[in-house]
């Protein structure tokens, strides 16, 4: 027990347990949503309960947490969840993205590639990327178990008929290790390709659904795509106006109360090292 | 429970530290990792394959082992997981003496993969560097293990195990504090 009477990491041990059952089994079947029947937790949500749920199972004494909301460490949302895991676990908190063990994160992925050892968890508010097509659960079920995912083929195909390209800009479904169809969580498609192969452990938690999904390091995930039209992940075209990147995802924002507008990198950590990098080279 | 061994020393952080191990052998296929907060299972019991169940296993996860009356005590006492006699009703299974059939292990179905038996056995050794190529998620290129102590015709067992994703048991191979996780998508080549 932690001074403030908390069980370590909040979760009792029972459920601690059960989430990292089906944390194993998430990682044995990449793709594949487990479900696990947790407590309620004490937060609302869209909170992000399935990832602190994650988090909490995961996390120890000798972690090092990073909490963005969509790319930014500062906002109420990201300080809440530090806090509260400062507070439950006694775990040290950072803002580097290099300098964490366990991200996690809600819409982004960090613009600083990951590294082995890493684990990045993701807040989802939705599992299955089939819903929106086939609301029956039973149906998406079956449609997981026979890999039978032409329903989004379709919904994909008729999107490029109507608008020339595939008209998704968040949660663009990806496949993953060649056989189940998987929500990415609504991070921008930008944000896709980080996802393949990459070097950390990738766990995905839904509070609302209870759902567990996993992606094992140097996995394959590919955007769906057809030949003709390949996946192509968008940005806008400018330079961040901060530090001057052409390679991070942009966020527009309003600047002052006569409609003036600017682009700056939504990776807030990326942004910083980069001005600060900068200002040491002038 | 005269004469018992204890569990955990400190059950709430051993237990985290020995699931980051295993999360982290399943993320990893074929690394040998070393798991540092052991219990004191009594005999044939390797203490990294008693870690794993008092880690993983309690009321709700019925247990098969072959390891005896003091090794059942144990773990019904530290664990509080039911025993079962048939390996097929099992959630996880420790075999210290011998590889149960592992086509006559819960697989899970094709909707509900995750309902599977893990497999946690006991090895005579684990080495890193040379003997399998191991490929699949969580493995860059290739990683190497030789593992002494499994009997012959177990690849091909492991193959066909394979054969039926997304359904499939998961093992964990344990020796001494060492352990080893291959989770169903894992590919093993003979050393050549
Ligand atoms: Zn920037």
């Amino acid at each position: 027990m932690t001074a403030l009477g908390y069980n370590f990491g909040y979760l009792d041990e029972n459920t601690k347990r059960m989430i990292r059952r089906a944390l194993l089994k998430a990682v044995a079947v990449p793709g594949h949503q487990v479900p696990f029947g947790a407590r309620e937790m004490p937060l609302p949500y869209g909170w992000g309960t399935g990832g602190i749920a994650v988090t909490a199972s995961v996390i120890g004494a000798g972690d090092r947490l990073k909490v963005i909301d969509q790319g930014a460490d500062d906002t109420t949302n990201a300080v809440s969840i530090r806090r509260f895991f400062a507070k439950v676990a006694g775990v040290e908190t950072t803002e580097r993205t290099g300098e964490a063990t366990i991200i996690q994160t809600r819409h982004r992925i960090p613009e600083t590639g990951l590294r082995e050892g890493q684990i990045l968890v993701y807040q989802v508010p939705m599992p299955e990327p089939l819903f929106r097509l086939e609301p029956r659960v039973a149906e998406t079920r079956r449609m997981h178990a026979l890999a039978d995912y032409g329903l989004m083929h379709v919904k994909l195909y008729e999107d490029i008929a109507r608008h020339g390209h595939v008209a998704i800009s968040y949660n663009y479904p990806v496949l993953v290790g060649g056989r189940y169809l998987m929500s990415p969580s609504p991070i921008p498609a930008f944000d896709n390709p980080k996802m393949d192969r990459m070097p950390a452990l990738q766990l995905f938690g839904a509070g609302r659904e209870k759902r567990i999904y996993a992606v094992p390091p140097y996995t394959s995930v590919k955007s769906l795509d057809f030949e003709d039209h390949p996946f192509r992940p968008v940005r806008a075209d400018a330079p961040c106006a901060l530090c001057g990147s052409r390679e991070s995802y942009l966020d527009e924002v309003v600047v002052d109360d006569k409609g003036g507008r600017m682009f700056v990198c939504s990776d807030t950590d990326y942004c910083n090292t980069r001005q600060a990098a900068r200002e040491a080279a002038e | 429970m005269n004469g018992l061994t204890p569990g955990f020393a400190d059950p709430v952080p051993d237990a985290q530290a020995c699931f980051r191990a295993l999360l982290d052998a399943m993320a990893r296929p074929g690394r040998v990792q070393r798991l540092a907060a052991l219990p004191e299972a009594p005999a044939p019991l390797a203490p990294a394959a008693a870690a794993v169940l008092l880690t993983l296993a309690d009321a709700e996860t019925p247990v098969w082992t072959d390891a005896g009356p003091a090794a059942e005590e144990w773990l019904r006492f530290h664990a509080g997981c039911p025993l079962v006699a048939e390996p097929g009703s099992a959630g996880f299974l420790l075999a210290a003496g011998g590889l149960p059939t592992l086509t006559a292990l819960e697989a899970g179905t094709e909707e509900e993969p995750h309902r599977s038996a893990t497999l946690i056995v006991q090895v005579a050794g684990l080495e890193p560097g040379e003997g399998w190529r191991l490929t699949g998620p969580g493995i860059e290129r290739e990683h190497r293990l030789q593992v002494e102590g499994l009997p012959r015709g177990f690849l091909a067992d492991w193959a066909s195990n394979g054969a039926r994703f997304p359904r499939g048991i998961d093992l964990m191979l344990c020796a001494g504090n060492r352990l080893v996780a291959l989770p169903r998508t894992t590919r093993i080549e003979e050393a050549g």
